[in-house]
């Protein structure tokens, strides 16, 4: 048996027409679509404190809707998102609404919970366990702000177990992202949970499809060859040794090959021999890659050592209001204009009463893609002045967004485009990386057909 | 004559975020060129090379069955995607900066430059 697992996400803004693509090749076991930045995460807590409906990536729900017909026509597609984020439960009860108007209300969908610990948090603590900030060792007491989220990224069992119980749909907060392929694969192969070195295979197959096309010519110094326009997303073909090939759906643009893989592969990643996922760590040093055919590649030779004790957990704390703006600036003297007219922007904002807690002048165009490479050539013509703060106070990063566009009058010549110059004030978030003993998170499923999460929702 | 290459020519990258942390993943096209690279782009080189981030130290990571080196650049984003002022927040552009690190040129370069595409 090889299951056939396709990403069709690989954040909040993917592109919405790669899942449906993969789910209409007929071919696939499992589609996956990953939506949770870290960044994502506080942004979708915010959301739901506004709105206890709100809190989940719409996105899929928009996507959902055009792969109705595929999940009414091909028994053996199932969905397994994380679009849950700070609410999965809304989200399922979005998807049933959306899927029994589509004559599915007998599907099943399901949802993980338990990974948001935020009411946990202090109890928690009163465990023994400090929640030290696993850059600084920091243990969170000293922190003394309030926090906005605290999740636990959970594993793949609770994925399994929503796919044994029939489900079709299944709806997670967050999750370690590999763990979205594993759950599959663990529910359909039925392997032991430490047999380590398959559960290895199935999570560097996850990991692998979990960026979308970067698997499959995204990012590629090749690109000018690779027809990016109609790219297609990596399908994972993962059989029960726990070895899988990786393909793209044919006519298709993008490529699949070693040097698209093994540049995956390297993606994101610290330690090789130490991928710690909340269901196994990954040794990646052992992994082989070769071309098995036109589009597709074997990975094999995963593997792995037992999962830790604890789940990484990401916390977010308000961390005050930004604001970024750009103005175009032109001429022979630009990089001097530019400057100038940035500093003049914050010397403004100063003497209407505000020292702003940091702020950045940037040359777009001078080389500061990364900062101190490159000096800027000596017949540079233009460069994008942008300016970008960060402050405790709203009412400073406002009075900031509203000193771009009075350049255009009262700075120096040759400046244009004032009326896309500042964008409006947003909360700024921090993160405090952890761990936390699974010992004390405890993560629940929900299965229900898709008329009954109707139900949920009123 | 020209006494030094750049990583470009006998590698590719990629590179990513890691909290306010950078990865940068390096694979060269062929073992020769694996093996020079081990000998050559140590992780001081990088940390020299990419001193304007403002990092704090760079670890090597070695995948000798796949021909890349893995390298964590720490500290090197300036807050990370969340808080970052910087436009590339999430270090995506580091991955192509690299190539042009300039190299020793190897006796041997033909056998390091991209072979015949396999497809």
């Amino acid at each position: 048996m090889v299951l056939r697992i396709g990403n069709g996400a690989g954040f909040w803004g993917d592109s919405q027409d790669a899942a449906v693509r993969l789910a209409q090749t007929g071919e696939l076991d499992y589609l996956t679509l990953e939506y949770l930045a870290e960044f994502t995460m506080s942004i979708l807590a915010r959301l739901r404190q506004k709105n206890p409906q709100a809190g989940y990536a719409t996105d899929f729900v928009q996507v959902l809707q055009r792969l109705a017909s595929s999940l009414n026509f091909q028994p053996q597609l199932h969905v397994v998102t994380n679009a849950g984020g700070m609410n999965p439960h809304a989200c399922a009860a979005a998807a049933g609404k959306l899927l029994s108007e589509q004559g599915l209300g007998e599907l099943k969908i399901a949802t993980v919970a338990g990974d948001d610990i935020l009411q946990q948090v202090e109890e928690i603590q009163r465990q023994g366990c400090a929640l030290e900030n696993f850059d600084t060792g920091q243990p969170l007491a000293e922190l003394k702000k309030p926090l906005v989220s605290a999740n636990a990224y959970l594993g793949a069992r609770p994925i399994a177990e929503a796919l044994g119980e029939q489900a079709r749909v299944v709806i997670t907060g967050r999750v370690a992202d590999a763990s979205l392929t594993l759950g599959p694969a663990m529910q359909r192969f039925g392997w032991a949970w430490d047999d380590w070195n398959r559960l290895a295979g199935a999570s560097v197959a996850g990991h692998l499809i979990e960026c979308g096309a970067q698997a499959t010519g995204g990012l590629s110094h090749d690109w000018e060859r690779l027809e990016l326009t109609h790219v297609g997303y990596p399908i994972a073909e993962l059989d029960e040794s726990g070895q899988c090939h990786i393909t793209k759906p044919a006519d298709t643009g993008g490529a699949v090959n070693r040097r698209t893989v093994i540049e995956q592969m390297v993606y994101e990643i610290g330690d090789p021999t130490q991928y710690i996922t909340p269901d196994v760590t990954v040794d990646f040093s052992t992994v082989e890659v070769s071309q098995a055919g036109p589009d597709r590649v074997q990975v094999a030779g995963a593997s792995g050592k037992a999962a830790t004790d604890f789940y990484k957990a990401s916390l977010a704390y308000d961390d005050g209001f930004t604001a970024s703006g750009q103005l175009l600036v032109y001429g022979r003297d630009c990089v001097r204009k530019a400057r100038a007219a940035g500093a003049m922007v914050l010397e403004r904002v100063e003497a209407a009463g505000y020292v702003l807690d940091t702020a950045l002048v940037e040359c777009i165009g001078a080389g500061v893609g990364v900062p101190g490479l490159h000096q800027p050539p000596a017949d540079l013509r233009e460069v994008m002045l942008r300016i970008t703060v960060r402050d405790a106070r709203r009412a400073a990063v406002e009075r900031f967004t509203r000193e771009l566009a009075p350049l255009i009058t009262s700075g120096p010549p040759g400046l244009a485009g004032y009326t896309s110059s500042s964008s409006s004030v947003r909360p700024s978030f921090a993160y405090w990386p952890t761990l936390v003993p699974k010992s004390l998170v405890t993560s629940h499923i929900e299965v229900r057909s898709a008329a009954a999460w109707c139900e949920v929702s009123r | 004559m020209n006494t030094f290459i750049t990583l470009g020519e006998i590698a590719s990258a990629r590179s990513g975020d890691k909290g306010n942390h950078a990865n940068i993943g390096v694979v060269a096209y062929t073992a020769a060129g694996f093996a020079f690279l081990q000998q050559e782009l140590t992780a001081d080189k990088l940390a020299d090379y990419f001193q304007g981030l403002g990092l704090t130290r760079v670890e090597r990571f070695e995948l000798p069955r796949v021909l890349a080196l893995n390298f964590v650049l720490y500290d090197a984003l300036g807050g990370g995607a969340s808080r970052s002022l910087r436009m590339d927040t999430q270090g995506k552009l580091l991955g192509t900066a690299i190539l042009e690190l300039p190299l020793p040129k190897p006796i041997d370069l033909q056998s390091m430059r991209p072979q015949a595409v396999t497809s």
